[in-house]
């Protein structure tokens, strides 16, 4: 039974905490998630393919958001942001978690793949609230660009998050929290 | 006497309706939002739904962007008999866009080509426009929405077999819910387009989103029809945010055409749960304009800064300062069955 009050996770996760947990349980985040879309992740692919399968930017056991945010108002240390559909990046995922990404998060459900590399490899998928962006921009505490500065809001980001919402979307087991709908 | 709608007009509310939509949900889907957390039993549905309740008052409250995704910018003109647009009265729009997401600091969310060149353009435009003339004397009606990408991608375009019926439409669209709903941010406003012709029924679709949920269709008929369709959609239980629950759409909005005798085209168009859209009089007094039917928040139509500034000084958005003008609600979804849609202007990019 999954379980309503939430587990706290703190990023990077430790793989040993993400073994307990199971589709559909609520987690609040704290730490840094690194933001990165579409154009991103064909970047990201080519680098990695470049270095033989080595994470760059730090990015070996991290959690990576499906997220392009909007512009920071002033006086704000970030704008909107909310996830986005994450089986545009079903593409990359499994080949991302055997480099060591730790855990995604998005919205909607993922491939067969994407599940299979969970199981595989120990890791997650999160699924956040799409459409709150406001709410979930409350969770933010900083933000810095790390490469891909030129794709705007599809740059590499790293944000510190605390308490930031989700649901297990794919356990570590492979189990989906769409099929318990 | 002609009324004559300019280029000017057209942008300035344009230009206006852009941060209001963007920061403050329209009052029928608020209060959709709030009636289905209510109804609400399915634990993660209604954590989903707490999340977007509490966001739409953040957003409205802080002047802050509903979701990041601030859409690309859907512009309809509707005009009746005694209205003349002088010349591309669109010429402007995408200034006024480009000025609206900068000011407000907007997502900007275009590539230059879909294909050829996926360079974002950096402004958020092109918008994507179109005119249709409609027989109604002295109408002059604006439409205006921000489309997220998420539930555009949700969508589709189905060309049935006459004998599917009306079940191979609540089985079409069934189907389409369960695969795709969950990436188009549920509680959804779902605008289904029936009839007319491949080109034509995804354009019925979108501005069936127009109508408001808590607006009836006036045809008893198309009434419901849409009732029927959103019965079986929430008995999917794909529910808020795709996690389960009893509200998968707040409303599905139906729009009809005639069509060829060996046709039934079906356009889905999932809106999400930020259905960002307005509709502004043009016809009435010069530089006023009003989001939807509503009287109750209302808004100036001059300058977007000037509400985003005010809004800024003292944390709250302009609420009442409606002109007394009664706006029409679009025609589009509650149109009786068989008025085709006419295209004046195709859909798409204006400007490369």
């Amino acid at each position: 039974m999954a379980s309503v009050d939430p587990v706290r996770l703190t990023l990077p996760l430790d793989r040993a905490a993400l073994a307990d947990l199971e589709a559909g349980d609520a987690c609040l985040l704290t730490g840094p998630l690194y933001t990165l879309r579409d154009a991103g992740h064909v970047r990201l692919m080519a680098e990695l393919e470049a270095a033989g399968g080595q994470l760059p930017y730090g990015l070996d056991g991290q959690t990576i958001f499906y997220a392009g945010p909007t512009p920071a108002a002033a006086g704000r240390p970030f704008g909107a942001v909310g996830p986005t559909t994450a089986s545009r990046m079903d593409f990359a995922a499994p080949a991302l978690h055997r480099a060591g990404i730790a855990a995604t998060v998005g919205k909607g459900r993922r491939s067969a793949e994407v599940r299979e590399a969970c199981a595989a490899t120990g890791s997650v998928y999160f699924v956040a609230c799409g459409g709150a962006a406001a709410y979930l921009a409350k969770c933010v505490a900083s933000s810095e660009t790390v490469a891909y500065d030129d794709l705007g809001t599809e740059a590499l980001r790293r944000i510190e998050v605390v308490d930031f919402p989700v649901f297990v979307g794919v356990d570590v087991r492979g189990r989906d929290v769409y099929d318990l709908v | 006497m002609d009324t004559i709608i300019t280029k000017s007009q057209v942008a300035d509310a344009v230009y206006a309706a852009i941060p209001q939509l963007a920061c403050e949900l329209p009052a029928d889907i608020a209060a959709g939002l709030e009636a289905a957390r209510a109804a609400e039993d399915g634990p993660r549905g209604r954590a989903v739904l707490d999340q977007l309740v509490e966001n739409a008052r953040i957003a409205r409250q802080d002047r802050v962007p509903i979701c990041q995704d601030t859409g690309t910018v859907w512009v309809s003109l509707e005009i009746g008999p005694g209205v003349l647009a002088a010349g591309d009265v669109f010429a402007d729009v995408d200034d006024a866009v480009a000025r609206a997401y900068d000011e407000a600091r907007l997502r900007k969310s275009v590539v230059r080509d879909a294909v050829l060149d996926r360079a974002n353009t950096g402004d958020n435009t092109p918008a994507f426009c179109d005119v249709h003339p409609v027989d109604e004397a002295g109408t002059a009606r604006l439409h205006v929405m921000l489309k997220g990408g998420g539930s555009d991608n949700a969508s589709r375009v189905v060309m049935l077999v006459p004998g599917a019926g009306k079940q191979g439409i609540v089985d079409e669209l069934v189907r389409c819910v369960r695969e795709k709903g969950a990436n188009a941010c549920p509680p959804l406003v779902v605008g289904v387009g029936i009839g007319s012709t491949f080109d034509k029924v995804a354009g019925l679709a979108k501005r069936a989103l127009m109508r408001p949920v808590d607006v009836p269709a006036a045809d008893p008929r198309v009434r419901a029809l849409e009732e029927e369709l959103l019965e079986a959609v929430n008995a999917t239980g794909v529910g808020p945010g795709g996690l389960g629950g009893r509200t998968t759409a707040l409303a599905v909005r139906v729009a009809t055409a005639p069509c060829h005798i060996a046709a039934l085209p079906l356009a889905i168009n999932m809106g999400c749960s930020a259905m960002r859209r307005c509709t502004v009089d043009l016809s009435a007094e010069e530089g006023l304009c009003h989001p939807e039917r509503s009287a109750q928040r209302g808004f100036e139509g001059s300058r977007a800064a000037s509400a985003l500034s005010a809004a800024e000084e003292d944390g709250n958005v302009p609420l009442d300062r409606s002109s007394g003008l009664a706006a029409r609600v679009g025609s589009f979804g509650s149109a009786p069955c068989g008025r085709p849609a006419q295209d004046g202007k195709s859909e798409g990019a204006r400007r490369g």
